[in-house]
Formats: structure tokens, sequence, C-alpha cells
């Protein structure tokens, strides 16, 4: 049996808006979040009652209570409770995953419609036992008779009670994202200036694209936030350089305003096959028509840690037969300020698109101009699993108001990964 | 140097001058080549002068030597090293993090004019600082008497007073050289550049040195062995530099022959034959010593390295004629001679090398040393005359003059001599026959035929003289 490819429509997303880490949401947790994101997309697109093929979604930060997160959020929602559901993590690149995990199975005519999403807090973030005092606790649950137990539990030290706290660190190198792009933006060159001025326009950009409201079939305001608590237009060269680094050292390059703040929310994209949204006379914003993963290897070949999107976008042209340079928009995650432009400056450089890529020539460069024009998540901030949704239904909506053209996302995630992925408009490419 | 300096140092009393010198912190231990060693450990940095000539050789070479490399965002070093298969990171004094490097390679050639020469300050201001200690700093310019414009010979004049001050000033066992490398001779900087920015060139500062189109390098050079299928003549082989220098050879793989007096038979036989090596018991001032080696080498002798030598010390007005003339048989006419039968009998191939030992005291003159800096003079005189008659054979002739050597010889020299010749050096320290013997090995090199008539000093840049 070959299978026929159909075409996989975005129909829309929601979200809802992101607040900072101990901010409005210090109390909501995945579940509530992911739940009022997904109610409000049910809301907008009237899915109240249908059995959807599948709702995926995932948390970077999980609760070990939060099995079957996303299961269990769709059996509290309205959609019907024949809805299957399952989880998928992989670090920032969670939420593009998810999407196209979808749209494969809409692709292949296994499910006609379903829902991607991510969720993160970092405020109700989960504590595990300090492995002590798991220890001394899961003997004594091994001991039948009370005085051995209570003997045992005279092993307990003050000490004990600290928490695990979960650390955004690389398991295999010991250092954090951030110490990790702070070494990315000195191998490329990147200053402090480039990186203070894509933050800028970021936030302005979110910022205007809100008050022309773009935003506004895009999100589900939630504890009071009706706009992304990050976001601060109108900063300016002069007050962003006054900022210390906080990652790189004190020569370093990378402040609190050029890398992403802790965050918390949760997005939501609907996908369908064509004939599901005509059937149900809902929109078609844009096709998914291509996507690309890729990993690299940040602890033996030192290769930059969240460089991988770099490689995983010339496979994916390559197959789509088309240039870097045939797009309309370029959703480029802004985890980091420097790790955009270290993308940008690689696809440039003849020494990487040669030695580790294998290419004859660079890729280029890109016109700025198109880059992540209504902003990214410098402004929005960066529920690490909530960012892809976010970006996937921005683009579409931005290629649907164009009436054509084509769009792509680029999203490092942590371990060494990076998820790509090519949006056209409903209109065409061109 | 100034006279007034020189006068002021002459005149210190030796006592006050050494209890100033024991006051300074250790200096540094030297990084030194252990074989199967990389070329270098840690980063090199190349940076560029615009519109320079070397960018794709230099990158070549240190493809080649699998050095982990970064480069300047200038577009023809990263255009250059993409070419050259050198995975190159980048390097941006304005994009921050904890950078180290253990060398840094610069290319002049692009300098034409003396406006040009803040190029220099440019890359070296951000980066000089970010030296790991024994680095290594590499200046490329073009030879002055190789460039049409004199603008442009004025301007790469001028990078030696850089090198040579950026020398004085570095510190922590680093060193500095400036390469001049002439058109048509940029494919033969591989074994300079891997000289220069290996541990080999510990000793070595301050130098310049001229590469010109010459014998190309052989495409199968294994550079652990650069002297394999060669066979190499060292005079005065049994002990001290010369040991050195014949071990070295070896180790790169050629065939020795050790030379030295009767009376030391002992100890030559001692050393060669642990180098599975010929030992040839000789006075190189006899009549028939010229002949003696003509018939030695029926089958020819790759490399000829004229290190014998002795010192007879005595102010002029002591200097009786014997004392004058046995050093000078010994220290240069023998040598002279032992050339010209050789290459009359046709005994060095193309490919040959012969190389000199002068010495500190031949370029800056030594009281006490008329006869020996005469001499030593004259091998850098002999290298001169010789160089272009012998490029024509293809072969290279080439001299290091050594500085303060830690060898038996200047261990018996009296403190108050032995102190200030020891320390009055850009490294603080005496060199070792190794330095002396890596030196040599660099220009015997198959690879080296783009190498002919310099005089390399291993002088730890000597504070005095030149
Ligand atoms: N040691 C230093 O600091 C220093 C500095 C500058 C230059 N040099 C030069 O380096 C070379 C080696 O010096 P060294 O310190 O090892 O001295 P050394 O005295 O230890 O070795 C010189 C060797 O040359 C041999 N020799 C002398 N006369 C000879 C002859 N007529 N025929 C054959 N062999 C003869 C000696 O027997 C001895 O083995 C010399 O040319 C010396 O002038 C040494």
């Amino acid at each position: 049996m070959t299978p026929t490819v159909r075409r996989v429509a975005v129909v829309g997303g929601n979200r809802i808006p992101f607040a900072r880490s101990n901010g409005p949401y210090a109390h909501a947790s995945n579940s509530d979040m992911l739940a009022a994101a997904l109610d409000g997309l049910i809301e907008r697109y009237n899915l109240q009652g249908e059995t959807l093929g599948e709702v995926v979604a995932g948390a970077v930060l999980k609760h070990p209570r939060d099995r079957d997160l996303t299961r269990e959020v769709v059996l509290g929602s309205k959609l019907a409770p024949e809805t299957p559901a399952y989880d998928v993590q992989q670090a920032c690149g969670t939420g593009l995953e998810t999407t196209i995990a979808v749209a494969n199975k809409i692709a292949l005519g296994q499910i006609d419609a379903g829902i991607a999403g991510g969720v993160d807090t970092t405020s109700d973030a989960p504590l595990a036992l300090n492995d002590d005092l798991r220890e001394v606790l899961l003997d004594a649950n091994r001991i039948p008779d009370t005085a051995g137990r209570l003997k045992l539990l005279t092993r307990l030290r003050p000490g004990m009670i600290k928490p695990a706290i979960p650390a955004n660190q690389e398991p295999r190198t010991g250092l954090s994202m951030g110490e990790h792009c702070a070494i990315m933006a000195s191998e490329w060159g990147i200053t402090r200036e480039a990186q203070d001025e894509l933050t800028i326009r970021s936030h302005n950009a979110l910022a205007a694209a809100y008050d022309k409201g773009f935003q506004d079939d895009l999100l589900t305001p939630y504890l009071g936030l009706e706009r992304d608590q990050n976001l601060r237009p109108g900063s300016t060269p002069e007050k962003l350089a006054k900022l210390k680094p906080v990652f790189g050292g004190p020569e370093g390059t990378m402040t609190a305003a050029n890398s992403t703040p802790l965050s918390d929310g949760a997005s939501v994209v609907l996908l369908a096959s064509e004939e599901w949204a005509k059937a149900r006379n809902l929109p078609i914003l844009a096709y998914i028509t291509e996507a690309q993963t890729a990993a690299i290897d940040h602890v033996h070949k030192r290769e930059g840690l969240l460089m991988a999107p770099a490689y995983a976008m010339p496979t994916m042209l390559d197959r789509a037969g088309i240039t870097l340079q045939d797009f309309d928009v370029y959703e480029i995650h802004e985890a980091f300020a420097a790790q955009v432009l270290c993308t940008l400056a690689a696809w440039e450089d003849p020494v990487f698109c040669k030695e580790r890529l294998g290419r004859s020539a660079p890729l280029g460069s890109i016109d700025t101009e198109k880059l992540n024009i209504n902003g990214g998540s410098l402004a929005a901030g960066h529920p690490f699993a909530a960012t892809g949704g976010r970006i996937v239904a921005g683009l579409a909506k931005e290629l649907s108001e164009r009436g054509s053209g084509r769009g792509v996302i680029s999203i490092c995630a942590a371990a060494g990964q990076g998820v790509v992925a090519i949006l056209e408009s409903a209109g065409g490419a061109k | 140097m100034s006279q007034d300096l020189y006068t002021q140092i002459v005149n210190s009393p030796p006592g006050g001058f050494i209890a100033k010198r024991v006051g300074l912190p250790q200096p540094t231990t030297l990084d030194r080549y252990r074989p199967g060693q990389p070329v270098v450990t840690g980063q090199v940095l190349i940076g560029a002068a615009p519109s320079g000539r070397l960018a794709g050789a230099i990158a070549s070479t240190l493809a080649d030597a699998q050095a982990d490399v970064a480069t300047t965002l200038a577009p023809e070093l990263r255009t250059a090293s993409a070419d050259a298969g050198l995975d190159a990171s980048v390097f941006n004094p304005e994009a921050g993090g904890d950078r180290r490097f253990k060398g840094l390679v610069f290319d002049a050639t692009g300098i034409k004019d003396s406006t040009e020469l803040v190029e220099l300050q440019k890359f070296f201001h951000p980066s000089v600082r970010k030296v790991q200690s024994s680095g290594r700093v590499v200046v490329l310019g073009t030879p002055p008497e190789a460039t049409k414009d004199p603008r442009e010979h004025t301007a790469q004049r001028a990078l030696e007073g850089f090198t040579r001050s950026l020398g004085k000033e570095i510190g922590k066992g680093s060193t500095v050289q400036l390469v001049y490398v002439a058109p048509g001779a940029e494919n033969l900087i591989g074994s300079t550049l891997r000289f220069f920015l290996s541990p080999k060139s510990a000793y070595v500062s301050g130098q310049v040195a001229r590469v010109t189109p010459g014998e190309p390098v052989p495409t199968d050079i294994d550079w652990e062995r650069p002297l394999a299928g060669k066979t190499a003549l060292v005079t005065g082989a049994s002990r001290g530099i010369g040991e050195a220098i014949i071990e070295t050879l070896a180790r790169d793989g050629a065939s020795v022959v050790g030379l030295d007096v009767p009376q030391l038979a002992e100890d030559l036989n001692a050393v060669t034959s642990r180098l599975d090596g010929e030992a040839i018991e000789l006075d190189i001032t006899s009549d028939d010593a010229p002949k003696v080696l003509a018939a030695h080498f029926k089958s020819g002798v790759d490399i000829v390295v004229h290190n014998a030598g002795v010192t007879r010390d005595r102010t002029l007005a002591k200097m009786p004629e014997d004392r004058w003339s046995s050093l000078m048989e010994i220290n240069l006419s023998s040598e002279e001679r032992i050339n010209d039968a050789l290459l009359k009998g046709k005994r060095i191939p193309a490919g040959g090398r012969i190389i000199g030992v002068s010495s500190m005291a031949g370029i800056a003159g030594n009281r006490g040393q008329t006869n020996y800096a005469t001499s030593k003079a004259g091998v850098i005189g002999m290298v001169e005359s010789m160089a272009p008659v012998l490029a024509d054979r293809g072969i290279t002739i080439n001299a290091v003059a050594p500085g303060f050597i830690e060898t038996k010889m200047t261990a018996a020299m009296p403190i108050a001599v032995r102190e200030p010749g020891r320390r009055l050096n850009s490294m603080n320290q005496g060199g070792l026959p190794i330095d002396v013997a890596e030196t040599i090995a660099w220009f015997a090199s198959s690879a080296s035929g783009g190498l002919n008539g310099n005089v390399v000093r291993v002088c730890g840049q000597m504070l005095l003289g030149a």
C-alpha cells in the first residue's frame, strides 16, 4: 500500500499570553495553562464535542504526576472524550515537533484533524526530593516493621530537606544553555550591539503586532494578562547597553534583555486536511509543506549547543528544492539574540557551510527585514514547549494575510537539537 | 641598542646586577617539543591586512598541521579557510568570551603603505593579551627588496621594528618572528610556519626569516620524519650542541654520520652507535680532511652541519698569531675547504643543505673574542656568499647563531659573566642545545627548499647585538 500524501492545513491557533516566571501564572499548573489555551481554541473554531484524530502536546518541565498530561487535559475539555492524545518532549523543539507529528498523520490520511501544542511553567516547577532523602524514604518503605522504620529514619539529616531543583543545565557539559550560547557568540564573533539591536526590534515588532490587532485571534487572555508580560517596547540601545552581562563572564555580551527570561505559558494549533476544514467552513491559513529535525554533537565535537537548526535547514531546503532566500518570512526562535545571529552567521560562512555542512557554497544571507516581523521570543517570552505553537500560528496568520508567500521556522532546542519547517500561504507560495 | 644603555649595562657592577636579577620571578618554563606532539597545542588565530597574498598558504599549512584555528571576520580568511578545508571558528574582539590563543599569525603582505601599518595595532592590540605562555606570534610580510613600490618597501621594512619590540614585551616565554615571503614562494612557507608555531622554536625570538622560491616541498613529506632517506654529516658531534644536532637529525629520519677529533673517538662512537650512525674520527683542519670526506661520501651527503668550533679568548693586545689562526682554521677556513671539496666532487645533490653554526659574538662582537667573532661573522659571510651560487644547484645554505646555550662551556664561565649572559634576553634564561638542534633541523628539512641565505639567532632574543 502506497499511502497518498495530503496537504496539511493550519486552521488557526491559540495561546495564553506568556508570563514571566513567578508572575501572574505562579500558581497555574501546566494542565491549567494547557487547558486554558485549548478551551480558547475549541471556542474559536467550534470544536465542542468533536472527536479529533489526535491531540499531541508536551512540557519540558513536567511533574511526575502529570503522566499523560495532554490526555488528561483533553478529558477535561469540551472535545469529545474519545479524542486520543499523547505527550511529546523534545526540549524547546516540543511545540514544533508536536505540530509535525500531527501534520504527518494528517498527510498520510491516518487522521483528518488534530491539535498540536505545548506548555511550560518555570514557576510551578517540579521539585524532586534530594537523592539522599529519597534513598532513606525508599529504604524505610521496604522495611516491614515500624520499629525498624523508625530506626532507619534516624538517618535523616537536616541537609536532606534541600530539594533538588531542576537546573537549566546540559547534563553532559554541566553548562547552562546561556553559557553554551555565550561560547557560540564568541566563536561566531557576535557583538553585544547586534544582539541588543535584535532585541529592540523584537519588542517593537511584537508591540506593533498587538497594536494593529494581529494577536486578537491568536490568544485568549488569562489570569488578568492580555499581552505578554515580558513585552517592553520603546527601549533604546543606550538603555540596553547599561545591563550587566549574565552569561559569558564579565566580558560577555549576553544580558537579561537579549536572552529570553524564564516564562510560563501554553499554545495550541489546529491542523486538518483541506476537506475536513472546508466541510466545517473553517479557514485555511497556510499549509505545512516541509519539516526537518537535526542534532549535533556538542559534547565531543565541540559544535555549538544551539546550532542544530543550521544543519536541519539545508537538508530541508534541498528536499524542497528551494534556497534560503526563497522565503517571504523567517521565524527564527529567539532563545537568545545570539543564537539567531550565530545561525545567520553560520549560513553566510564559507567555512561552516563547507566544513560542517559539506556544501560547495554558503547558504547565504537573508533579508533581515523579513525576520520575526511580528516579534519573537525575546519580546514574547519563551515557555519552552509553548514557543513552537506560538510561532506556527503566528506565521500561518501572517501568510494568510499576505495572500501568498512562503515562510520558514527554525527552532533550537537543548541537548543539541533543532527543528525547522516550511509553511506556505493558502494562496500559494508566490 | 643605544650606546647609552649599552654603556650603562657594561659599567654596572656585576654584583649589583645579579642582585637585581635575583629578586625577579622565576623565568617561564618553556614548552619544548616531544615526538608525536601536534605542531601546536592550543588555538591559532589568523589575521590579515586587507588584500594580503598568504591567506591560502597559511590556511593550508594549518589545515595540514591539523591545528585548531580561529580567524578574524575578514572574508578573505573565511574563504581561504574553507578552500583549505580548515574548520576555523571566528574571533571578533568585540564579541567577548574567554578566548586563549597559543599562536597568532598575521598576514601583513597586504600592507602597501606606512599608513596601513595600523593594521598591526588593530589585530594585535585585542589579541596579544589572550596569548598563552610559550605562545607564538608570526608576522608574514613581503621582503622589502622584492617590492616594486618605494612606499611598500618602506612599510614592509617597518614590520621588523614591530616584531622585535613585541618580542621584548610579550613575556611568558612567548616568541615573535617576522617571515618575509617572496612572491612565488607562497607554497614554501609550511616548514617555517610550523617551526615558528611549534615548541621546537622555544628559544628563537625576534628573528627575521626569508622564504624565497626554491625546490618544492616533496608531495609525500612525512612531517614526523622530514629527513627520511637523507644522509647527514655533523661535525663536532661527540658532545654539547653537536650531539643534540645529530640526535635531532636522526629523530627526523636521517642516516647520520658524526665527526669529531680522534681524541674524542670513544665519546663520538657512543653517540653514533646509539643512533645507528657512522663515526668519522678526523680533525677537520688536517690537510687531507676535504679529500677524506669527499672519499667517504662517494654516494653523496644531503646535509652538512658545520658545528665543530672552539673559542680561544684573549684580548687582541695579548693574542698571539697561533691562537688566532688555529681558531680561524677550525671555525671557518676548514669549513670553506670542505664545502669546496664536497661541491666540486658533486657529493651534495640537489635538495642538499649546508648549515653553519655562527654565534651572537659574530653579530654583536664580544670583548676578548676578536678571533672568535671574526670567524663567526665569517660564517655569516659564507652563507651570504654561497647562497646564490648554491641556489643554481638546488642546494641551500643557512646558519644558526646561538646566544647563551647551557653547555659545559657556559657552565664553566665565571658567575659574573654567566648570569647576565643567561638572563639578558626576552626569555630570562639560557637556551638548551636542543633549541639550536631544532633550528638546524628546520633548515635541514626537505620542506625547507625556500630557506636559503638565512642566519637565524637562537638566543631568546638577546638584548645585546642586532
Ligand atoms: N655553547 C654556546 O653557548 C655557543 C654559543 C654560540 C655558538 N656556539 C657554537 O656552537 C658550536 C658547538 O659548541 P659547543 O658549545 O657544543 O662546544 P663543544 O666544545 O662542546 O663542542 C665542539 C665540538 O667540536 C669538536 N671540534 C673542535 N675542533 C675540532 C676539529 N678541529 N675537528 C673536529 N672536531 C672538532 C670538539 O671536539 C667538540 O666535540 C661551536 O661552533 C660553537 O662556537 C656555542
